[in-house]
């Protein structure tokens, strides 16, 4: 199977710390992927780093068939290529309605010509319909999302990441602050959504991994310690003296 | 018709609304054209009032709805009435030379008319040579597309380099400010080629219409201006009703999350930059023949934060809020400063207006910024009912936006 993603000795210091430190990581074109590391393993700063935040030191971002080169593009560029990523505390457009949000995330035309003439077809209310009714939030689409509750906001921002059809999703976190009913909801969505496209998940909840039942890679001080089932990484000492044992 | 543009957003048609009965019943009462109630002075006054709106309507969307503080915008409403302003002299002066020239007993040649002119027109600044810019000042056309162009182009030319570098908040402010005052220390040099700080004068005589009474010229004029505030009104209202209002609101909120949804964001705020420049520029062209007089004062650094002052007390982020702020402000200023108001004795202290006016408009602006932040306008959202989310008592959960104690309790 091809790889959608190859990350492959990137390295970036912030002021002489080595946040991430010769890092390879490689995804294919429909698999979930969960990330498990300690506060400070690098989780976000790889997520800057793909996302184009972030720009590395050293090291090469392989993207897609053609093997382009994610590094030099812009955020925006790189969400247009693909890239959909979900903040850890949720961050939607709270003066707007939940119907707003999800029409700016909706995959379209991004240029500002295009954008001044969109006019919603009856094709796209029909998709943020069935996007609404997959997160919940079917009855709420003309609130403001500030009104949400959080774990509404959380909802909503999959949803627009869903909305955005992305062929890799970066999830930070996606369980925080969910009620266990609300977590099972969304392990079922970022399942599902793994069957068609790369999905990688960070995670502090071993429970919440362990039902996502897919390869975790173990971070630590900004390189891989281990990668391979959960059982099989739990099981490394190594995993266990910087992570679990503590 | 049941769903037209209009229709979804009656705020528009209400605005157009007034503003028609505004101008009928201005032109009915006025000297030029009605029973001559209103005198031709304050006709031009109402006016220029428009122009304000119009200028303080594209304030409003950079700011209020991008959330772009620009300090420029007056800048380039001064570049627009520079722009007509050249060919208002240039032409009305050709006209006093030509015919007092062809009293001579040899016709003078063109190039003896161009110097006729030039002597006249930079005679002030001791010059009579005419600079570059003024290559096109003989041709309404072009200075009327430079009205357009100029403001634009700086515009275009400044948001590039100022939005690449992401700067953004007080900063850009700053930058924005530095070039507003730049280009005012600029104009006032008697050798920058627009007569330094004379400025350019005698702007409400248009060419060639001699025999047209200013009363008649104030109410073309007042009417020009409320057209081009209803054309302004519903571009810009068209503009925030759809996604790319959205895409500017989300801006404004939260712009690395617009990043991350795909839109270049430097993309869109340099769009919204040079329109609204060209719009200020628009407003500026019309504002200034009605005052008759432009000189590089009017482009102070002041005149720019005055503009946001009007946007703030009249409420940002709606369109309607904006115009009340220009109109309103500018009115009572106008009223205060005009030595109208009376002077009030406080025993101890005579207050004269025109002296107390800024603090009272300074505190003003402080006290709406601190406890009416949807300034006047928010006064509407009373009848509207439209309302805010509007959140009460601590967080419950651990991030912000969890449910809060009192929504718990109903």
């Amino acid at each position: 199977m091809s790889m959608l993603l190859e990350v492959s000795g990137v390295s970036v210091s912030f002021d002489g710390f080595k946040a991430i430190n010769n890092l390879s990581f490689a995804i294919g074109q429909a698999e979930m992927r969960a990330i498990i590391g300690p506060n400070g393993a690098g989780k976000t700063t790889f997520m800057d780093i793909v996302t184009g935040k972030t720009k590395p030191d050293a090291g090469r971002v392989i993207w897609g068939e053609r093997n382009i080169s994610l590094l030099g593009m812009s955020e925006a560029r790189i969400a247009r290529e693909g890239v959909g990523r979900k903040f850890q505390k949720p961050t939607v457009f709270e003066d707007q309605t939940v119907l707003e949000n999800l029409l700016m995330a909706l995959r379209s035309n991004r240029s500002p010509f295009a954008v001044m003439f969109y006019r919603a077809t009856a094709a796209d209310l029909a998709r943020v319909d069935e996007l609404a009714s997959e997160i919940g939030l079917a009855e709420a689409l003309g609130r403001k999302s500030g009104e949400l509750s959080h774990g509404q906001k959380q909802w909503l921002e999959i949803g627009m990441l869903l909305a955005q059809e992305p062929r890799l999703l970066l999830v930070d976190e996606p369980a925080a602050g969910m009620t266990p009913a609300e977590r099972e909801h969304t392990t079922a969505i970022l399942v599902e959504a793994a069957k068609t496209r790369a999905v990688v998940v960070v995670e502090h909840d071993m429970e919440f991994v362990r039902r996502l039942d897919c390869r975790v890679t173990v971070l630590h001080e900004g390189a891989v310690l281990a990668e391979g089932s959960l059982d099989h990484v739990t099981a490394n000492s190594q995993v266990i003296d910087v992570y679990l044992g503590r | 018709m049941s769903d037209t543009f209009l229709t979804r957003n009656p705020s528009t048609l209400v605005f157009l609304a007034v503003l028609a009965l505004f101008v009928l019943s201005v032109t009915l009462l006025a000297e030029g054209a009605g029973v001559g109630v209103i005198s031709t002075s304050f006709v031009k006054t109402l006016g220029k009032t428009l122009c304000l709106a119009l200028v303080a309507l594209a304030m409003d969307l950079v700011w209020g709805y991008t959330g772009i503080l620009s300090l420029g915008h007056f800048a380039f409403f001064g570049l627009g009435g520079y722009m007509i302003g050249m060919w208002l002299m240039y032409a009305r002066t050709q006209a006093i030379v030509v015919s007092s020239l062809s009293e001579a007993p040899i016709p003078a040649t063109d190039s003896e008319i161009v110097d006729a002119i030039g002597n006249q027109i930079f005679g002030v600044v001791g010059s009579s040579e005419f600079p570059l810019i003024w290559m096109f000042a003989d041709s309404l056309l072009l200075q009327l597309m430079l009205v357009v162009a100029v403001p634009g182009v700086l515009a275009l030319v400044f948001g590039w380099l100022a939005f690449r570098s992401r700067v953004t908040g007080v900063y850009l402010s700053i930058l924005t400010q530095a070039m507003t005052l730049g280009l005012a220390l600029y104009l006032f040099q008697n050798d920058s080629g627009l007569r330094g700080n004379n400025g350019l004068s005698g702007l409400q005589n248009l060419p060639g219409m001699d025999h047209v009474p200013q009363a008649t010229l104030s109410i073309w004029f007042f009417w020009a201006s409320a057209a081009a505030l209803a054309l302004g009104y519903l571009f810009a209202a068209w503009i925030v009703a759809g996604k790319f209002g959205s895409v500017l609101r989300g801006i404004r909120d939260n712009e690395a999350r617009v990043r991350f949804l795909g839109y270049s964001v430097e993309g869109y705020k340099l769009f919204i930059f040079t329109v609204t420049a060209i719009i200020a520029g628009i407003a500026g062209a019309l504002y200034y023949p009605q005052a008759g007089i432009i000189n590089p004062a009017e482009i102070a650094p002041v005149a720019s934060i005055y503009l946001a002052v009007w946007v703030a007390i009249g409420g940002r982020g709606r369109l309607y809020g904006a115009v009340i702020g220009a109109i309103f402000v500018s009115l009572v200023s106008s009223w205060f400063t005009g030595g109208q108001a009376p002077d009030l004795d406080l025993g101890f202290y005579t207050l004269k207006w025109v002296d107390w006016w800024l603090i009272v408009l300074g505190l003003s602006f402080v006290l709406v910024t601190l406890f009416a932040p949807r300034g006047i306008g928010g006064l509407v959202d009373l009848w509207s009912d439209r309302r805010q989310p509007d959140r009460h008592g601590a967080d419950l959960g651990p991030g912000a936006g969890a449910l809060r104690e009192k929504e718990a309790e109903q």
